[in-house]
């Protein structure tokens, strides 16, 4: 029998990977959480293609069979901390414990970018992913509706050390699935969020790093759960990677 | 044979140097181009071997950006005369999409910073996102052009280390310019 289910697996994992799927979304004006200028005007996004799932486990070893310098036992220490791909049973195999079908989790920024790239694709803009995340089943943006941003914050209190949900969530209004309620995600400029503008009246030298609250738009309670996810990234290193945090990626149309 | 051996050890040697592995903390593991203001195109670690401040800008930027190659200057002339000239500075631009080759060149004529001892490099939006994220510079594009950005000044090791960094911008740091004094001076 268990035999058997090696053969299988073995046969499974030869397969073609069949190839991502993305989604276009015609993009626009956007009210950001955080304004365009750090005071009120929106974001302008360009049509772009979205995944419609996060990168899967299965699809992350895939991956690094094909890019070995990305296994865990391989990756330097300066793009990937000692937490990379830890939950895996060996440094080549997933295990038993976690399903293919999960979000791949524990992947560094510039892992999550060498994936993309091997799709011929990139990371998303933090302006991307949020206008995207902001669509429910009807609508495009459903920010407004406070079902929307129960949903968001009831996933949030889920204990991190639950089991991660499989992809195959319902698809929203683009076709995209699974932007709330399974893993966090990884933006191309998750660094550069809460950068303070180029503070022209500087005295102290401190105040040259960072003048981050102003650049935060914080008048609308409403973007609570929203914010949590950019100070959750903004508290990112590159190399950094955690138990809820995958990805997905993106093109430019 | 004899001489066929000596041949055979020095042909060794010469690949065994070349092929030292980086350490495990190099940035130049990067695997990035970088094409400077004489339109040379070249991997980052090609800097291997070179003490050297590093920080970001761009040239349109009229206020930090200005600063953080003055400080450069400053941070370089409380350098020891006979050390200066293996200190080399290297500025890379976040604004790939308008600082091409001229306007690189332009900027480096106009605030004198002279070749090889200067090197204001541009790289692809991705590779510049990936060099920001390794050196811990913070960048956002503004609907103005203009960028919000983190100013810090990096000193970086002939193995391509991060030795030390300082956020003070318009006046010399002093222990920052003692970690440059004392990496000069390492063997």
């Amino acid at each position: 029998m268990k035999r058997l289910a090696v053969i299988l697996s073995g046969l499974l994992l030869a397969l073609p990977a069949a190839a991502a799927e993305y989604a276009a979304l015609p993009g626009g004006s956007f009210s950001s959480v955080l304004p365009a200028d750090g005071k009120a005007a929106p974001a302008r996004i360009a049509p772009f293609r979205l995944r419609t799932e996060p990168v899967t486990n299965a699809e992350f070893l895939a991956f690094t069979r094909k890019h070995p310098e990305w296994r865990r036992d391989r990756v330097p220490a300066l793009f990937a901390d000692a937490g990379y791909l830890s939950h895996w049973a060996g440094d080549d195999a997933l295990g038993a414990a976690i399903s293919p079908s999960q979000p791949a989790t524990r992947v560094s920024w510039f892992a999550a970018e060498a994936y993309c790239e091997s799709e011929q694709a990139r990371l998303p803009t933090w302006y991307e992913w949020e206008y995207a995340a902001a669509a429910d089943g009807q609508r495009t943006d459903a920010r407004n509706d406070p079902a929307w941003r129960e949903r968001v914050l009831v996933w949030y209190s889920r204990p991190s050390s639950a089991p991660l949900p499989e992809i195959g969530g319902a698809a929203d209004v683009h076709g995209v699935r699974d932007l709330n309620g399974v893993v966090w995600e990884w933006v191309d400029d998750f660094n550069a969020l809460l950068v303070g503008s180029d503070s022209r009246d500087q005295d102290g030298a401190d105040k040259f790093k960072f003048c981050g609250a102003g650049a935060l738009n914080m008048q609308e309670k409403e973007n609570y759960a929203t914010l949590m996810r950019v100070a959750m990234l903004s508290s990112l290193k590159a190399a950094n990677t955690t138990t809820n945090l995958g990805f997905r990626c993106a093109k430019s149309d | 044979m004899k001489r066929l051996i000596v041949l055979l050890g020095l042909l060794f040697f010469t690949a065994a140097h070349a092929a030292t592995p980086l350490l495990r903390d190099s940035i130049y593991q990067l695997e990035v181009q970088l094409t400077d203001q004489d339109g040379k195109t070249w991997p980052l670690a090609s800097r291997r071997g070179h003490v050297q401040l590093v920080s970001m800008f761009y040239s349109s930027c009229t206020m930090v950006c200005p600063m953080i190659v003055d400080t450069l200057k400053l941070t370089r002339k409380a350098v020891d005369e006979g050390d200066r000239d293996r200190l080399d500075l290297l500025l890379i631009s976040f604004d790939p999409a308008r600082d091409s080759v001229p306007v690189l060149r332009q900027y480096a004529e106009g605030r004198r910073l002279e070749a090889p001892r200067w090197t204001l490099a541009r790289a692809e939006p991705a590779s510049t996102r990936q060099l920001a994220a390794l050196l811990g510079v913070q960048y956002r594009p503004l609907p103005d052009g203009d960028f919000n950005h983190s100013s810090e000044l990096l000193l970086l090791d002939g193995e391509g280390r991060i030795v030390a960094r300082t956020a003070i911008i318009g006046r010399l740091d002093p222990e920052f310019v003692q970690a440059v004094k004392k990496t000069l001076r390492a063997p």
